[in-house]
């Protein structure tokens, strides 16, 4: 019986093998790269791309609380008129990649833009264009926000509303009760909603080159692309990857101890009255209106002028000829990562709740490492990969496929894990005790209760692929188009009618899942609780 | 209810896998010519259309700036998938050396030898040379300097100058500035057109900056104006040749070589002989591209009228296959002058 255990064990631990390979490969590439014998001084000249970037990550994290914290307070505890809605409107964002956000900005202010074209007649024609790191910076902030919103939402929705009746209790108005009781208990998500931000700050290459703020991922593409300096390339992506390790490192520390907190679903913050507004009703609904009408209406306005303009001259049916088959390639490596991500999470999962030690959670961990890597770092490994060791997937759409399991594979596994740990594992004993073999439990029972938490991983990371540029773009075979690819192409020229079509597309492939999956479950335990 | 979603996502997810995986598969027909094209997409697609109806090899072209095409090629080493590199400029295509196969004297022999490598691993195809594009309605051509040296004077007196720093034509530019006037001089000249350079990365986002107003005058390749009056007839803009002893309009090739870990050789080799023979009507007079044919054995193959003959463009005597070995100290040169942003 206990062998039979231990082969389990063994037997589970293999098949975890290819998840922890799929998740070194690119990084250790890289490495060789940069320190081969053929690589000379890659690591210099790095200074102004990585005060950039820290600068950028910083003022990102900053931004994005700002905006969130505020945001979610006003939601989820305040008496602001339609908070409900609010919530949603204030979360909907998530559903515009950022780049389509440094679209938006671009073809409204940029050369060529809705300004400029306003200004022309009056003779104006050189503007100065909001790019660089404030541009940056402010188109960053806007569509990550939502990352702390939703974070800090879900904490203050946690907190033990016995301890606010207490302090009511003795006599403190209900603003002081905020500030002393409430707000130290959401403190912890607040930080790690900034800092998933950083992370996202730091990691995207698409607003970084579009607005020319030369931050490492922009430097390591230039080098690779334009300065015929590839060791360099592979020396900048390592050093954006120990950076991006080092925040997660810092999201992890932040949520030290807050796991017991995350699962004690306080049933009831019914009764705590919602902070009253007072003078301050007006400025909060502002400051909600004008968050959601830079973040979510005035983007997608632009997008619908620019792709409106098309009508106007006859060629929307050509755009949209054009955009057919990208979406089509986008769909099909995007659904190809889902199922690949899903084989390779489910031993991990399987492993980790299933097995006890320090095995398991060591593969899990070093299978969580993409979620550190930036879309640019994992590209370049493959292409160094697939040049030396598999020229048969070298400009594939296959190892486009990889790069998005290398990236997205963490998604996967938590969603297999929660769906996992939903199986009790006496159900399973139960089964073989009837006499039923192991797979036709596995099948049977087990799948059966997992599956809406794998089926929503699987969702996550194809929500995550369909928007994927700088690994796309890195890595595709030849005349390779995603609607990522022609928004970045399109744009760079100034083309912003064009790249509107392919935006406002992909915005709408992803708006109903990730309204289903993100918004949705907090704005309804938001209604149950309220 | 709640089981139905995601029951018929993973249904969707499926159905697109085993498609993705049918596409996967195998054309059936015989594999196509692949074409690194450092040449832009809007200007040779017709060109190569062209070939494909002529000869019927289909081409797959892999579209990019020549630069990086070449520095992929360089990482790529044997095993790169492309059988043929068509540049932009000599120094990208020049760099490349080794990997590219020796070409046939008979194709060599159409071509005059300051337009082709010495080694006979790549030849011109059309020669092109450098202009400043300038916007007709907020600059008068009188304004216009008559060196290329005063753009980077400290008091350039018009708005700043559409520069694409790292685009190959402008990288084979400095290194022919180098040759010109030596390290130290191209330093300082980079330095100074950096302090009113506004940076593009293509040479046609500079032509469509200037026809816009947006920048005053850029840095190009003189064939870029054609294909924007082609889309745009009335665009205010024009080209300014630096002529005479000056090496503003120095005169580059777009080049051509064959991969010699190319397993299509002779269907590459065919690729060479029609660009460098049919190909040279379709940059001549009248033609979609005006650009100068460089088959000096071709009779009938003249510039278009409007452009100055290419004998009024001799400058200093540049020597274009010695671009590729300073192309590494040029693009840190650029680099040092801060215009890669």
């Amino acid at each position: 019986m206990a062998a039979a255990a231990r082969g389990g064990r063994a037997l589970l631990v293999l098949a975890a093998v290819p998840a922890v390979l799929t998740a070194l490969a690119p990084i250790a590439y890289l490495a060789a790269r940069a320190l081969g014998s053929s690589a000379a001084g890659g690591f210099t000249d790095l200074g102004p791309a990585v005060l950039r970037t820290a600068a950028l990550a910083l003022l990102v994290a900053a931004g994005s609380a700002l905006i969130g914290v505020p945001f979610a307070i006003l939601a989820v505890r305040s008496a602001l008129p339609l908070r409900g809605l609010a919530f949603i409107l204030g979360a909907l964002p998530l559903v515009i990649p950022s780049y389509v956000g440094a679209l938006a900005l671009l073809g409204a202010l940029g050369p060529r833009g809705l300004l400029a074209r306003a200004l022309e007649p009056l003779g104006v024609y050189q503007l100065p264009v909001i790019d660089g790191l404030l541009g940056s910076t402010l188109v960053l902030v806007l569509f990550t926000y939502p990352y702390v919103l939703l974070l800090t939402a879900a904490a203050l929705r946690r907190v033990d509303p016995s301890l606010e009746r207490a302090a009511r209790g003795m006599g403190r108005g209900p603003v002081d009760t905020f500030r002393r009781v409430t707000l130290p208990q959401i403190r912890s998500a607040v930080v790690a909603g900034a800092l998933l931000a950083a992370l996202y700050a730091m990691s995207d290459f698409g607003v970084v080159s579009l607005l020319r703020c030369t931050t490492l991922t922009r430097e390591a593409y230039l080098r690779y692309a334009s300065l015929y300096d590839p060791a360099g390339a592979a020396a900048v992506g390592l050093v954006l990857a120990a950076l991006a390790l080092l925040i997660v490192g810092a999201e992890q520390w932040s949520l030290r101890g807050d796991t017991g907190a995350a699962r004690r679903r306080v049933r009831a913050a019914e009764d705590v009255a919602p902070l009253p507004l007072g003078r301050a009703r007006i400025p909060a609904i502002a400051f909600v209106a004008v968050v959601v009408l830079l973040s979510l209406v005035l983007p997608l306005a632009i997008l619908a002028w620019w792709a409106v303009s098309l009508v106007a001259d006859a060629s929307l049916s050509e755009q949209l000829r054009d955009a057919l088959p990208a979406v089509l390639n986008a769909i099909g490596v995007s659904a190809a990562a889902a199922v690949v991500c899903v084989a390779l999470a489910l031993p991990v999962a399987a492993l980790v709740t299933r097995v006890p030690g320090r095995l398991p959670r060591l593969i899990e961990s070093v299978s969580y490492v993409g979620y550190a890597l930036p879309g640019i770092v994992i590209g370049l490994g493959l292409v160094f990969l697939s040049i030396r060791s598999a020229p048969f997937l070298y400009q594939t759409a296959a190892i486009i496929v990889i790069a998005y399991a290398v990236r997205m594979l963490p998604q996967a596994i938590s969603g297999a894990r929660s769906g996992w740990e939903r199986v009790d594992p006496r159900f399973e004993q139960a089964a073989r005790g009837m006499g039923r073999g192991p797979i036709d439990v596995l099948a049977r029972v087990a799948l059966p209760l997992a599956a809406p938490g794998i089926l929503t991983g699987a969702a996550l990371v194809f929500l995550t692929a369909i928007k994927e540029l700088p690994a796309t773009l890195l890595l595709r075979p030849n005349g390779f188009e995603t609607p990522a690819t022609l928004i970045w192409q399109n744009t760079a020229v100034a083309q912003y009618a064009a790249a509107a079509v392919p935006a406002l597309i992909l915005i709408a492939v992803s708006a109903a899942p990730v309204y289903a999956l993100l918004v949705r479950p907090e704005a309804r335990s938001r209604r149950a609780l309220g | 209810m709640r089981r139905t979603a995601p029951a018929l996502l993973a249904l969707l997810f499926l159905a697109a896998a085993a498609l993705t995986a049918a596409c996967g598969g195998s054309d059936g027909g015989g594999e196509p010519l692949v074409v690194y094209s450092g040449r832009e997409q809007e200007l040779v697609e017709p060109l190569y259309a062209k070939f494909t109806a002529d000869t019927g090899i289909e081409l797959d072209v892999r579209w990019g700036d020549s630069a990086a095409l070449s520095a992929t090629i360089l990482e790529e080493g044997d095993a790169s998938p492309a059988d043929v590199f068509y540049a932009q400029d000599a120094g990208s295509i020049g760099v490349l050396d080794g990997l590219l196969a020796e070409l046939p004297a008979d194709d060599r022999a159409l071509i005059p030898a300051q337009y082709q490598d010495s080694g006979g691993r790549w030849v011109g195809v059309t020669g092109r040379a450098r202009v400043m594009a300038y916007n007709t309605e907020r600059v008068e051509a009188a304004q216009l300097p008559g060196s290329v040296l005063e753009l980077a004077q400290a008091d350039w007196p018009l708005g700043p100058i559409g520069v694409a720093p790292t685009n190959a034509s402008f990288v084979g530019f400095v290194g022919a500035l180098r040759q010109v006037l030596g390290d130290e001089a191209t330093q300082a000249w980079l330095d100074g057109i950096a302090t009113h350079a506004r940076t593009y990365e293509k040479n046609s986002q500079i032509v469509d900056a200037v026809a816009a107003g947006e920048v005053d005058t850029g840095l190009v390749n003189h064939y870029y104006l054609y294909e924007k009056l082609a889309s745009d007839p009335a665009a205010p803009i024009a080209n300014h040749y630096f002529v005479g002893a000056d090496v503003g309009s120095f005169v580059n090739v777009a080049a051509v070589g064959v991969l010699a870990g190319s397993e299509r050789q002779a269907d590459a080799e065919t690729f060479v002989t029609w660009l460098l023979t049919e190909g040279q009507v379709f940059f001549a007079a009248e033609a979609e591209e005006r650009e100068y044919p460089l088959n000096a054995t071709q009779p009938g193959l003249e510039a278009a009228a409007d452009l100055p003959p290419l004998a009024d463009l001799s400058g200093p005597e540049i020597d274009l296959a010695a671009l590729a070995a300073g192309l590494e100290g040029t693009v840190q040169m650029i680099r040092d002058a801060g215009l890669v942003t």
